[in-house]
């Protein structure tokens, strides 16, 4: 039984443009009360290692040429960072956060590499039995 | 009408983007005692919507929305 009141999101893609959705969303999660289990993966996961979250600056390719004006918005707006509002969404909700094992293989690191705002680190067969328990699931 | 009701606390959210405005309402609500009331100032076009939304779901009490001059403000009751 999928329980509407559980989001999971996969977040493959470690670009500005990318992750700001991701917390965005996450965010409206947590306004409805959701729980919301979030699953990092390959580029979505390096962007959570230790030091990375704030120097994230790369758009996606395919919209490359709008980097410059993005980060320029970004910053003459004063726009709170991704990071910023999904910390803040996951003091304020159930969020949890969890790092790809396969990933973490790959690249040689362990629970200490990444921020602390990642909770543990899952094989994928234990992310989608969350993802089959939710009412909505996300690829971002 | 809005105009009468007294407000405890304001949070100045001018400038925040969606979704700040309806997340520091949901810190200030926390911790606010039965009985507040609390206005949000904020100039996105998200929180106007979402606000009432919100305030229906986790069953707290819309006061109302007035339009000023470049931003909305935005009461809720804590009735819960």
């Amino acid at each position: 039984m999928s329980d509407q009141n559980r989001m999971s999101i996969v977040v493959f893609d470690g670009t500005i443009d990318k992750l700001f959705p991701v917390s965005i969303i996450a965010s409206g999660g947590v306004m409805n009360d959701m729980r919301v289990d979030i699953f990092l993966t390959f580029w979505g996961l390096l962007a959570f290692r230790k030091g990375e979250p704030y120097k994230v600056s790369k758009v996606s390719k395919d919209y490359e040429e709008w980097a410059p004006e993005m980060m320029r918005v970004l910053q003459e707006k004063k726009v709170s960072s991704w990071y910023d509002t999904l910390l803040q969404a996951k003091e304020l909700g159930d969020i949890h956060i969890y790092a790809c094992a396969m990933t973490a293989d790959l690249f040689d690191l362990s629970k200490e590499d990444f921020e602390p705002v990642v909770d543990e680190i899952i094989g994928v067969g234990e992310f989608i039995a969350m993802a089959q328990e939710s009412g909505t699931t996300l690829y971002i | 009408m809005i105009g009468n009701v007294e407000v405890t606390r304001e949070i100045d959210a001018r400038g925040s983007f969606c979704p700040g405005p309806m997340m520091e309402l949901i810190r200030v609500i926390r911790s606010a005692q039965i009985g507040d009331v609390i206005a949000v100032l904020s100039s996105d076009q998200g929180s106007k919507r979402d606000i009432p939304k919100w305030t229906a779901k986790a069953n707290q009490e819309f006061i109302g929305v007035e339009t000023l001059d470049g931003y909305d403000r935005i009461i809720v009751k804590k009735v819960r």
